[in-house]
């Protein structure tokens, strides 16, 4: 469980997060959302510490991030894994090499270890027979898995994932909402996405937190968020016809649509 | 007036700052590999990335410097009192002493800083570093540091492949033309030859080598936004190591030859 509490950053005098406090449960998709320019990235890269509150607390199941020294942070990393939202795959190393990388730094295994172990979390992911093509040689979908076959090598308890559908279509956007959902539940990972798609809202978001101008505005999940009162989560979420008419059919119905 | 002090100001301000930042680089760079097996392969690597692949480009470009140095230096040296093998003394000297190490270095400080500009700044701006960071990497460290390392141990090979090939660039001409007898040549080149003029030209290579590798990472490494800056990034890493390979040439020879 990931507990995020007061925490502040400002950027040349702007404040970007005012006081925002989240809890991250474990073996759940957890969701941040929010509008462009919200602070929901800002908050995504304090969470990894890619960028330090001025104020607050960022604990890891207790473990305050933000007082940890260098080392301590190091072999936190250890423990989380993130998928970034161009993928960020190593250009210069096959899909085999991109998911071998973390064990060869952080493991002791054999050639042969290492190579099973890459190769199972590339099945996992549902990728065969791309083991030695480069990342510019693959669809932005494939990069998409090699980078979460990547992130779940070492078996990370935190999962961060940084709009894990940017760029792809719609199909298999739900293909990595549902991977990004099956493989949380399935190692009860603490698994963290800052997303735009409101797909993914719907289908996957077992517990979301709605950023707005730096402060968390609501918190809920995918089911409550239909009832929801809180005008910019429903302007946000249900900004379009097609959104606006799902939400009428649920409220009418009573039940929320599945998402297949 | 007061507008230039504050622009001779201003300029000094954000050259201090570049320094700093720069040491404060240096010393994440300069710290113990995380898995040294890792390390010694990025190492081969940088040396045939950096090093062998850099050795076309240095024997064509010492060759045809060799064969103008000994064209202008016959042609400017044509006097009763001077001897017929000044001209190869000449040539083995300007090479030894300017050209195999501050020339070449200039010249390899576009091909090699403006790679390693560009690819560590393109690592930056598509969240490459980031994920390493992420991964618990000293980034700077595990990038840059088998980068400076492999090509100031490869350096020495380029200068020498350097002095050599510049020696047979001036042989062609005396061997293909008459403007001076191969005899004279071959003498000129051995007459006179101080050793020491060896180990100051590869000491001063692998001081530029350090300038090449360290600035142009260090331009790379800390590029903001997006492709544009990337090239950017490596047009100015260029200028800075030019000028700073300059700077120490004055400096080393005021130092070494003394």
């Amino acid at each position: 469980m990931i507990e995020v509490k007061d925490i502040e950053k400002s950027f040349d005098g702007v404040k970007v997060l005012k006081g925002v406090s989240a809890t991250f449960e474990t073996g759940k998709t957890n969701l941040i959302i929010g509008q462009s320019g919200s602070g929901k990235t800002v908050m995504m890269k304090s969470l990894v510490g890619l960028v330090r509150p001025e104020s607050g607390q960022i604990l890891y199941d207790g473990r305050n991030l933000l007082a940890m020294n260098r080392e301590e942070v190091q072999h936190l990393r250890t423990e989380i894994g993130m998928l970034f939202q161009g993928s960020a795959l190593f250009d210069s190393e096959t899909v085999l090499g991109n998911v071998e990388f973390p064990l060869m730094m952080y493991t002791k295994m054999s050639w042969a270890e290492r190579r099973d172990r890459a190769q199972f979390c590339l099945e996992r992911v549902g990728l065969k027979g791309a083991d030695n093509k480069y990342p510019s040689e693959i669809s932005g979908g494939m990069q998409k898995r090699v980078a979460i076959a990547r992130a779940i090598a070492l078996n990370p308890k935190y999962l961060f994932c940084d709009e894990p559908n940017s760029g792809l279509d719609p199909k298999t956007s739900i293909l990595i909402d549902e991977l990004l959902s099956d493989i949380t539940h399935e190692y009860q990972m603490t698994t963290v996405i800052n997303t735009h798609d409101m797909n993914s809202v719907l289908g996957i978001g077992e517990n979301i937190i709605f950023i707005n101008k730096g402060h968390r505005e609501w918190v809920g999940n995918k089911d409550l968020i239909y009832q929801t009162t809180n005008e910019a989560l429903s302007h946000f979420v249900f900004a379009t016809d097609l959104f606006q008419k799902v939400k009428e059919y649920v409220v009418r119905n009573e039940h929320p649509i599945e998402n297949k | 007036m007061q507008r230039y002090r504050r622009y001779i100001l201003m300029f000094v301000k954000s050259s201090l700052e570049t320094f700093g930042n720069y040491c404060i680089f240096m010393h994440r760079v300069f710290s113990l590999p995380q898995k040294w097996r890792v390390f010694g392969r990025k190492f081969v690597q940088e040396i045939g990335k950096l090093g062998i692949d850099s050795i076309p480009l240095t024997i064509v470009i010492s060759i045809f410097i060799g064969a103008v140095i000994c064209i202008q230096m016959q042609l400017n040296m044509t006097s009763p009192i001077m001897p017929a093998y000044s001209t190869g003394l000449a040539t083995r000297d300007i090479l030894l002493l300017e050209f195999s190490s501050a020339v070449l270095c200039l010249i390899l400080s576009g091909k090699v800083g403006s790679n390693i500009a560009s690819e560590i700044g393109t690592m930056r701006v598509t969240e490459q570093i980031d994920a390493l960071e992420i991964m618990g990497i000293n980034s700077a460290q595990f990038l840059v540091l088998p980068k400076i390392l492999a090509f100031m141990v490869f350096i020495p090979v380029l200068v020498i492949f350097s002095i050599a090939t510049g020696l047979f660039g001036g042989w062609i001409i005396a061997a293909f033309t008459d403007m001076i007898p191969v005899s004279r040549y071959i003498y000129g080149i051995q007459t006179m030859f101080i050793e020491w003029y060896v180990w100051y030209t590869i000491i001063k290579a692998i001081v530029f080598s350090v300038i090449i590798t360290s600035v142009a990472s260090y331009y790379g490494y800390y590029v903001k936004g997006g492709a544009l800056d990337v090239g950017k990034a490596s047009t100015n890493a260029v200028v800075a190591s030019s000028i700073l390979i300059l700077l120490f040439d004055v400096i080393l020879t005021k130092l070494l030859m003394q």
